[in-house]
């Protein structure tokens, strides 16, 4: 069987989607559901285990050999990313049956599992093809069941911003398409791999630069680089905690993970890097997206609100170290990508326990809740420690490594600015601290206990995650290197 | 609506561009589903603009900017209609020369939909499959049924009294469900197959729901009954997918299905087609129903 | 350069740009909605032109006939834009559905008048 982990991989989320729908029983759904993520978790293992011993695995659906069907290819890059999304999201599931009995009316428990499931799967598939028009029918299956699990908020304006993501996500969508009907008119195959060995010949052409350009737009609309993030707040802030714990640890470096593959493997650096201003664009646009949403986080009062405008300055920093062009630079980026998932996923997890004991992540509703949740609270400080890139936390192994990447390439003024946006984030953090330690709940309302045990273990999971891997990062620095080689960085 | 002369000329495009299984689809998809869709919305919403545009300056901007893109982009495409373009030279021959020995299907879009790319024809279901649940999710369908006992929405009112057009309608039923199950069944040999067959399933069931209620319609069929089936034609799909995987082939190999290959994938497709024709059907009624609770919801209101 | 041979390249790009305007200009949902139904259908417009040839048949291959000497035209973006329709419908539909429900809790789908009543909260 250990041939067909790569679909296995996929697959038994995706069946569990509908085999939830026929069970309809709220909590055994939320047992299968866990069982399911937790299967695919272990296979990612696996997976990221055999890649390191012999290399890429390739799998070709239906036995059609590669351009002709459809094929799996895991390398690294895929491995590592796979066991990201997976463990993440098995993490967040033990929390959700909890959380959403808070946030959700009875009669949707089910269906949320099963949105929940497709859009896992929908990532997953993502992830692991090796085919251009299999990532947009996936990439489908992920958007459009993360619209409706954003608008399963309460407030209304969930609504709205679910709108308003499936709008702008649908357009990111679209110009996909037309990017990848571009290339396929250039080229004659959808299959990457033999994208990428029949793309060079043509960097002449301004076909292909107009494929590349509407390709990375669409992409950029989706993981909502700075001009292009205005979607983002609303949909994280009135989702319901689970979801915007999820997607803002996960749906995000999906998209990343698009934009690397295309950029690296399809494209090549040489014409990503070479022929196209690219560097100078993502340099320009990550410093830019690091400052200005983090300046707007600092005046947030939601907190949820806040923590989204500071998931788009880490995008930033990730794209800025992606601009630095240089293998330290895309260590960094790659580092930052697991980094920021363990931080924004303990962060919105400790929000949910907020959420649920509260009723609400409004900061001034913070006040006194040092004294009365001092467990969750004390998860929100390291999270936001690591935020900050302190020592000790996994934030400060990759804002480490931006540095040196920087400095690499004697970009002085970068580096200050890398360091100015840390203590911007400092900034909203403390507010966030001061609300919770300093300041006296005025309204007396004594009866805030601590969180349910199923929402702090999954919350303190994560956060020791942070530490674990912010002490010892042999791990993850030795995957991300090895990642970054295959992806063959100019040293 | 201009929306659907819209559908139904990009349709007969598609004809003249032969691709007919497109053609069909577009047809059934732009001209009936959409349509009825935002039909009922707009009766939910009501149908006129209250302010004009807001940015129009910025917009034309954003606009002009990416049509001259993609002008430069075209200016080195290769031209239109001409045979030696790239795009038909690798993976295209392939399919017209090797399909019909490999899968014994004539129609090349179905064999390479079913069958070559069969997985992404599986992503496509599940596609529909989340947007349905999506939908009924968000409408809240649960809505208990005897709240609705006195809905007759003015629609259904006008058609029950217009003796003439029930008639034929209630003619037409038989005809329609046949013509689905043809469409279903043949999409090996001509345009068509499991979405289409689905689509025009359901339609009958729509006709049938229009003429005679919302309560009619669910005495045939009950909404958790739909909901089901939506499943079911999923799991149908992905099952038959996982067959070849205890025998060591890969994912969505039909050649295992039998003895000889051949009948193996004609036998895959069949069933492939029949599960991606449950789910469509089931999904687009439910979405109908959720729509159109909404809309006799409304009505009751005034 | 003959202007000509890429003609429906053109038709498309206007489709497309006037989707895309209807798209961001109009402050009204359900035109947005179809704005961006115009832009999708541009796209698949775009898809099927690039697979046709010139004399070429629809891709279904006749028995009695010796497949040797006809010209079909390619099968593959027919492939990915029948994936694609059904796409599009699905997100239309789900789209459609959000607006209803965003009609029942703000009474009105006017895109400035939901982000007034959106400031009062």
């Amino acid at each position: 069987m250990s041939s067909q982990l790569p679909i296995l991989q996929v697959i038994i989320p995706l069946i569990s989607a509908p085999l939830c729908l026929i069970i309809s029983r709220p909590k055994l759904v939320w047992l299968f559901t866990l069982i399911a993520s937790t299967i695919s978790f272990i296979i990612s293992i696996i997976l990221i285990h055999q890649v390191m011993q012999s290399g890429t695995i390739i799998y070709s659906l239906g036995d059609w050999e590669a351009p002709i069907g459809i094929e799996y290819r895991i390398d690294y890059l895929n491995a590592y990313l796979l066991l990201i999304v997976t463990g993440i999201s098995s993490i967040i599931l033990l929390s959700a049956h909890t959380s959403i009995t808070a946030e959700l009316s009875h009669n949707k428990y089910v269906l949320f599992y099963v949105l929940f499931l497709l859009c896992l799967s929908g990532m997953l598939g993502i992830i692991a093809t090796g085919d251009a028009f299999n990532v947009f029918v996936f990439l489908e299956i992920a958007s459009l069941s993360s619209y409706s699990l954003i608008a399963l908020g309460k407030d209304r304006r969930a609504l709205t911003a679910a709108l308003r993501y499936l709008l702008v996500g649908t357009l990111g969508a679209t110009f996909i398409l037309i990017g990848i009907g571009l290339m396929y008119m250039m080229t004659g195959t959808l299959n990457m791999h033999d994208l990428s060995e029949r793309l060079p010949n043509l960097s002449e052409s301004r076909t292909l630069i107009i494929a590349f350009s509407f390709f990375t737009v669409g992409v950029c609309l989706k993981l909502a680089l700075f001009p292009l993030h205005w979607w983002l707040p609303n949909a994280y802030a009135y989702a319901p905690s689970v979801v915007s714990a999820f997607l803002a640890a996960t749906a995000t470096k999906v998209a990343i993970y698009i934009l690397l593959r295309f950029i690296f493997t399809v494209f090549g650096i040489e014409f990503s890097f070479s022929i196209l201003p690219l560097q100078k664009i993502l340099l320009a646009l990550g410093l830019v997206g690091i400052l200005t949403a983090s300046t707007i986080a600092i005046y947030q009062n939601n907190v949820k609100q806040l923590f989204a405008y500071s998931s788009i300055s880490q995008i930033a920093y990730i794209i800025l170290a992606l601009g630095m062009n240089n293998s330290t630079g895309l260590v960094a980026a790659l580092l930052h990508l697991f980094n920021h998932a363990l931080m924004k996923g303990a962060l919105f997890l400790a929000l949910s326990a907020v959420m649920y004991r509260v009723g609400s992540t409004q900061l001034t509703d913070f006040s006194g809740l040092g004294k009365s949740m001092p467990w969750t609270m004390a998860a929100i400080v390291i999270g936001g420690l690591s935020l900050i890139g302190i020592p000790l936390t996994v934030g400060f192994i990759s804002k480490w490594y931006m540095l040196i990447a920087s400095l690499e390439n004697n970009l002085w003024p970068v580096t200050v600015l890398i360091l100015l946006g840390s203590i911007l984030t400092g900034i909203y953090v403390w507010r966030i601290v001061e609300t919770a330690y300093f300041t006296t709940n005025k309204t007396g309302l004594n009866h805030i206990k601590e969180a349910p045990f199923s929402l702090l273990l999954p919350t303190w999971l994560l956060i020791l995650a942070n530490l674990y891997f912010g002490i010892n990062p042999r791990f993850t620095i030795t995957i991300t290197k090895l990642t970054a080689q295959s992806l063959g960085a100019m040293p | 609506m201009l929306l659907n002369i819209y559908s139904l000329l990009s349709a007969c495009f598609f004809v003249l561009m032969d691709a007919v299984d497109v053609a069909f689809t577009e047809a059934a998809v732009g001209v009936g589903v959409s349509t009825i869709l935002l039909l009922s919305t707009l009766t939910i919403t009501g149908s006129f603009e209250k302010n004009k545009r807001i940015k129009p300056i910025l917009t034309f901007v954003i606009v002009i900017i990416s049509g001259f893109l993609l002008i430069y982009g075209t200016l080195q495409m290769p031209p239109f209609g001409s045979s030696d373009a790239p795009i038909h030279q690798h993976v295209a021959t392939y399919y017209i020369e090797e399909s019909y020995t490999e899968t014994g299907i004539p129609n090349i879009v179905t064999s390479v939909l079913a069958n070559y790319r069969g997985y992404d024809t599986l992503g496509e279901l599940f596609v529909i499959f989340a947007a349905g649940i999506g939908v009924i999710t968000l409408l809240d369908v649960n809505t208990n049924i005897k709240n609705l006992s006195m809905f007759k929405n003015d629609l259904s009112k006008s058609l029950i009294q217009n003796h003439i057009l029930r008639v034929i309608s209630k003619m037409l039923i038989p005809f329609i469900l046949l013509f689905a199950l043809y469409v279903q069944f043949h999409g090996d040999f001509g345009p068509g197959g499991g979405f289409q067959g689905g689509v025009i399933f359901a339609s009958a069931f729509i006709l049938y729901t229009m003429l005679f209620g919302l309560k009619a319609s669910q005495k045939l069929i009950s909404q958790s009954w739909l909901e089901f089936f939506s499943a079911l034609g999923v799991l149908l799909y992905t099952c038959i997918g996982m067959i070849p995987l205890f025998t060591g082939k890969s994912f969505l190999n039909y050649k295992v299905l039998a003895q000889d290959p051949l009948q193996g994938q004609h036998l895959g497709v069949l069933i492939v087609e029949l599960g991606v024709g449950i789910t469509v059907f089931s999904i687009i009624l439910l979405i109908f129903i959720a729509f159109t609770k909404q809309v006799s919801i409304i009505g009751e209101g005034k | 350069m003959n202007i000509l041979e890429s003609f429906n390249y053109w038709v498309v790009m206007i489709l497309m740009m006037s989707g895309l305007y209807i798209l961001i200009a109009h402050g009204n949902l359900v035109k947005k909605i179809i704005g961006l139904t115009i832009f999708q259908t541009s796209v698949y417009i775009f898809y099927i032109s690039m697979a046709n040839i010139s004399g070429a048949t629809a891709p279904i291959i006749y028995k009695n006939i010796e497949g040797d000497n006809i010209l079909y035209s390619n099968p593959l973006p027919h492939v990915l834009i029948l994936t694609a329709i059904v796409v599009g419908i699905s997100t239309m539909a789900l789209a459609l559905a959000l607006v209803i429900r965003i009609k029942q809790s703000y009474g009105t789908i006017e895109e400035d008048e939901i982000h007034a009543k959106e400031q009062q909260q």
